[in-house]
C-alpha cells in the first residue's frame, strides 16, 4: 500500500518547489518568495484563511456532537436500528448532490421559503437575502455537516462491536446510571481513540473542500481552496506560482486546524476526568436523550428533503413563487439533458469501475498477503489515511506538474490513477475487518483436504467474502463518482464526468437542469449499493447461512 | 479407498514460544491407532495440532521431525501433508451444497465423482442429500458429512480437535462409534485432542496427558 504514498510525496514536492519560485517548465529557475508576496497582497486573503479554518473546525465539532449525542441517546431502540439502515445510502450521496439539494432547499426562492410563504412570512416574492453563499459560510457548514454525520456515524458503528459497548452500559446502569449517561461515561472514552483518524480526515476535508464550497460557500472572497483553484486555472501562467504558494498555505491551514483540534482533545481529556468519576448518574440525561434524537432526525430529514427537492425541481414545469409545488410536471429537463450526458456518464463509470477494480485487486492482495504470513494489523494504517488527511488542493496541483515534467499530459489514465489514490483507502477500510474476522479454520479445512493456497483463495475465501467485497466495491465506486478536483485537474478539464459537469453548472443557475444532473450523480452510487446488496442474495438464494453472513 | 498404510512418526518435537517450551513429544501412531492427547485448556493441545497440520503461527519456534512412513511431513506446506482435520464445528462450507462440500474433498483427478459422493452419503445414511444446503442439516447430519468429506480427500493421517464436544450427549456416543469405526476401517493413524475422558475411552488407544 506504500504505492499510495509516492504520488502524494511527488505532488507535495511539486507544489512546494513552485511556491518558492522554482518551476523550470515556466522558466522559474531560482528560489524566491515573490509568490508569497503576491499571495499576501490578495484582497480578502485573511478572510479566506479564517473561513477555511473555522468552517473545518465548526463542521467537525457539530457533526461529531450530533453523532455522539445520537449514539448516547438511542442505543438499541428502533430509531437506532432504522437509522443504521439509512446511514449507508445517505453516505453514498455525493457531496455535490447534497450541496445542490441543500441549496435548493434553503435558497430565498427554495422549497423551505415556499412552504412557509406567504402564510407565515407574507412574502409574495423571494426575499432579497443571501442564504446560499452567505459570507459567513453557514450554508457551506450545514452542507458539510449533512455529509459528515453519516460518515462519522458509520465509522462509530464499525468500531463499536469490538468494544463490548452493551456490557459496559449494562454494568453502568446496574450501578444506577441512566442509559445515555452510562454510554457517555463508559463507552465514549474508549470509542473516541478508535474514530480519531476518521475525525481528522473530516477536519482535513472540511478545511479544504472545493466542490461544496463552490456551490454553497461564500464568493467574495471564496474559501482558500476555491481561490487556489481559480488561480491555478488562470490563463496567466505566472499565477501558478501564487497558486502553489496558496496550496502550501492550505496545507498549513489544515495542519493548524488539526493542531487546534488535538489541543482541544487534550483539554477535554484533562478536564473530563473529574466529570467521568463524579458519580452523577442522571444529570443531563434528558437533555442528551432529546437533543441526540432531535438533531439526528433533523439531519436525516434535511438530507432526505434535499434529495426530494432535487426530484421536484428536476420535474418542475411552470412554478410560480410562492407555490409549494409546481403547477405542472414535465420530463422535458430529463429529455433535454440526457443526450449530452452520455459522454460524462461513460467517463464516470469507466473511471469509477477501473479505479475500483484496481483498488480491489491491490487491497485484496495486501490483505491476503497479510493473512497468509500472519502479519499483525500494522501501524501503517496511518499511511493509508494520508491521502484522506492531506488536503487534495495541496498536492493534486503538484501531481499534475510532476506528471507534466515526465511528459505525461492530463488524460483519462491519470484521472483513474488519481481516483485510485482516494478510492483504495476507503476500500481497504471497509474490507479489512471482514477479511481478518473470517474464521481461519475455513482455509485450514481446505488445506487439510489437499487444496493449495490459490485454489483455497478462489474457492473458499472469495465466495465467503463476496458480500463484504461487493459492499466495499460499492463504497469505492461511490467515492470515485463523487470526486471533483482529481477529475478536473488530472483530466485537464477534458475528461468530463457527471460530477464535474454538475459543479460547472453551479454558477449558471438553471436549477432544473442542475437538479437532473445532481440526481443522476446521486443515483449512480445508489445503483452500486443496490447491486452489492442484491447480487449476494441472488447468488446465495439457496444458501441460508450466506444470507445472514453479510 | 486404497489403504496404503503408514505409521505417523512424531520425532523429538518441541514447540517453544518466546524461549519457553510449551510441549515436547516423541511418539509413533500406528495405522488404525488413535492416540489421545488430554490436557486442560492452555496446555498446548491446539498448538500441537496446528504444528502437525502445518498452521503453526510464525510466533512459535519448533524443533523435531514428523514422518509418515518414510516421507517427511513437517517441511511440507499444509495442503501437501495429507493430514485431515476434524474440528469442534463441522465447518461445512456454507456457500456449497452438501454434494459440493464432498466434491471439494475429492482429489482433482477423480473419475466417478458423482458416484463416490453418492456412495459416501449412503454410508452415513444421508442418501439423496447432494443438493441440500448444509445450513438446513441437523448438527449430527453436518458432523457426518464433515467426516465423509474428510475421508473422501484420502488423507494418510487424521487430527481430531475435540470433534464431539459440541454435540448433544445422545449424539455424541453415536458419532464416536462412527468416527473411530471409519478411521479404523481406513487404517489411518489418528491423533485426538480432548478433555473428555469418554472420548478417550471410546478411542480405545493410548492416552497421554499434557500440561
Amino acid at each position: 500500500m506504500s504505492v499510495l504514498v509516492l504520488p502524494l510525496a511527488a505532488g507535495l514536492l511539486m507544489v512546494i518547489l513552485p511556491a518558492f519560485g522554482y518551476l523550470p517548465a515556466l522558466g522559474g529557475e531560482t528560489f524566491n518568495v515573490d509568490a508569497w508576496q503576491a499571495l499576501w497582497q490578495r484582497p480578502g486573503l485573511h478572510r479566506s484563511i479564517l473561513l477555511s479554518y473555522a468552517s473545518g473546525l465548526i463542521t467537525t465539532l457539530v457533526a461529531l456532537s450530533i453523532v455522539v449525542l445520537f449514539l448516547a441517546a438511542s442505543q438499541g431502540t428502533w430509531v437506532d436500528r432504522s437509522i443504521r439502515r439509512l446511514v449507508s445510502p445517505l453516505l453514498a450521496i455525493p457531496h455535490a448532490a447534497v450541496a445542490f439539494g441543500l441549496a435548493f432547499l434553503i435558497a430565498p426562492s427554495g422549497l423551505l421559503v415556499r412552504w412557509i410563504s406567504p402564510g407565515l412570512t407574507g412574502w409574495e416574492r423571494p426575499p432579497d437575502v443571501l442564504i446560499v453563499n452567505d459570507p459567513l459560510g453557514l450554508a457551506l457548514m450545514a452542507g458539510l455537516v449533512l455529509k459528515e454525520v453519516p460518515f462519522l456515524l458509520l465509522m462509530c458503528l464499525a468500531a463499536l462491536p469490538q468494544l463490548g459497548a452493551e456490557k459496559r452500559v449494562t454494568l453502568a446502569r446496574s450501578l444506577g446510571y441512566s442509559a445515555s449517561i452510562a454510554w457517555l461515561k463508559s463507552v465514549l472514552p474508549v470509542l473516541y481513540p478508535l474514530i480519531r483518524l476518521p475525525v481528522y480526515a473530516v477536519i482535513a476535508y472540511a478545511t479544504s473542500v472545493v466542490d461544496m464550497a463552490m456551490i454553497l460557500g461564500p464568493t467574495l472572497p471564496p474559501t482558500l481552496s476555491v481561490s487556489i483553484l481559480s488561480w491555478f486555472n488562470d490563463p496567466d501562467l505566472e499565477r501558478r506560482y501564487m497558486a502553489s504558494a496558496g496550496a502550501v498555505l492550505q496545507l498549513g491551514v489544515t495542519l493548524a486546524a488539526l493542531l487546534t483540534w488535538w489541543l482541544g482533545e487534550q483539554c477535554v481529556k484533562r478536564f473530563s476526568q473529574g466529570w467521568l468519576v463524579n458519580g452523577a448518574r442522571n444529570t443531563g440525561a434528558l437533555a442528551v436523550a432529546i437533543s441526540g434524537r432531535v438533531l439526528l432526525a433533523t439531519t436525516t430529514l434535511l438530507a432526505i428533503s434535499a434529495i426530494g427537492g432535487l426530484v421536484i425541481f428536476s420535474l418542475a414545469g411552470f412554478w410560480r413563487f410562492p407555490d409549494a409545488l409546481p403547477s405542472t410536471f414535465t420530463l422535458d429537463h430529463w429529455q433535454r439533458i440526457l443526450p449530452s450526458v452520455a459522454t460524462p456518464l461513460l467517463n464516470t463509470l469507466s473511471v469509477g469501475l477501473a479505479a475500483t477494480l484496481m483498488a480491489a485487486v491491490l487491497v485484496v492482495a495486501t490483505l491476503e498477503n497479510a493473512v497468509r504470513h500472519h502479519l499483525p494489523v500494522s501501524r501503517s494504517q496511518w499511511l493509508l489515511y494520508l491521502p484522506l488527511i492531506v488536503p487534495q488542493v495541496a498536492f493534486l496541483f503538484g501531481l499534475v506538474v510532476a506528471a507534466e515534467s515526465i511528459n505525461v499530459r492530463p488524460q483519462l489514465a491519470l484521472v483513474i490513477a488519481a481516483h485510485l489514490l482516494f478510492v483504495a483507502p476507503y476500500l481497504y477500510l471497509s474490507l479489512s475487518e471482514a477479511y481478518r474476522r473470517l474464521d481461519p479454520r475455513w482455509v485450514q479445512v481446505a488445506h487439510s483436504l489437499g487444496v493449495g493456497p490459490w485454489r483455497a483463495f478462489w474457492r473458499v475465501r472469495l465466495p465467503l467474502l463476496l458480500a463484504p467485497l461487493l459492499t466495499a466495491c460499492a463504497v469505492s465506486l461511490a467515492v470515485s463518482i463523487g470526486q471533483y478536483l482529481p477529475t478536473l485537474l488530472l483530466g485537464g478539464g477534458r475528461v468530463p464526468t457527471i460530477t464535474t459537469e454538475a459543479v460547472a453548472m453551479a454558477s449558471g443557475g438553471n436549477r432544473r437542469l442542475i437538479a437532473v444532473l445532481a440526481l443522476i450523480q446521486a443515483l449512480l452510487p445508489f445503483i452500486g449499493f443496490s447491486l452489492a446488496l442484491l447480487i449476494p442474495r441472488l447468488v446465495w438464494a439457496k444458501r441460508r447461512q450466506m444470507r445472514g453472513a453479510a | 479407498m486404497t489403504p496404503n498404510l503408514h505409521t505417523l512418526h512424531i520425532k523429538q518435537i518441541a514447540i517453544t514460544l518466546a524461549g519457553e517450551t510449551l510441549l515436547a513429544m516423541h511418539r509413533d501412531i500406528a495405522p488404525g491407532e488413535v492416540l489421545t492427547v488430554m490436557g486442560p485448556s492452555g496446555s498446548g493441545k491446539s498448538t500441537l495440532l496446528a504444528y502437525l497440520a502445518g498452521f503453526l503461527s510464525p510466533a512459535f519456534q519448533s524443533q523435531g521431525e514428523v514422518y509418515l512412513g518414510d516421507k517427511r511431513l513437517d517441511t511440507l506446506p499444509a495442503e501437501q501433508r495429507g493430514i485431515g482435520l476434524l474440528f469442534q464445528d463441522p465447518m461445512l462450507f456454507p456457500h456449497l451444497s452438501v454434494g459440493g462440500n464432498l466434491r471439494f474433498g475429492l482429489p482433482r483427478r477423480t473419475n466417478d465423482k458423482t458416484q463416490q459422493v453418492a456412495k459416501a452419503l449412503e454410508q452415513v445414511g444421508l442418501s439423496g442429500f447432494e443438493a441440500r444446503d448444509p445450513a438446513t442439516l441437523s448438527g449430527g447430519q453436518q458432523a457426518r458429512v464433515a467426516l465423509m468429506r474428510l475421508l473422501l480427500s484420502q488423507p494418510r493421517a487424521v487430527l481430531l480437535d475435540e470433534p464431539f464436544s459440541k454435540l448433544d450427549t445422545a449424539l455424541r456416543q453415536e458419532m464416536r462409534t462412527l468416527v473411530f469405526g471409519q478411521l479404523r476401517a481406513a487404517g489411518l493413524p489418528a491423533l485426538l485432542v480432548t478433555h473428555d475422558e469418554a472420548d478417550a475411552n471410546a478411542a480405545g488407544g493410548p492416552i497421554i496427558a499434557l500440561g
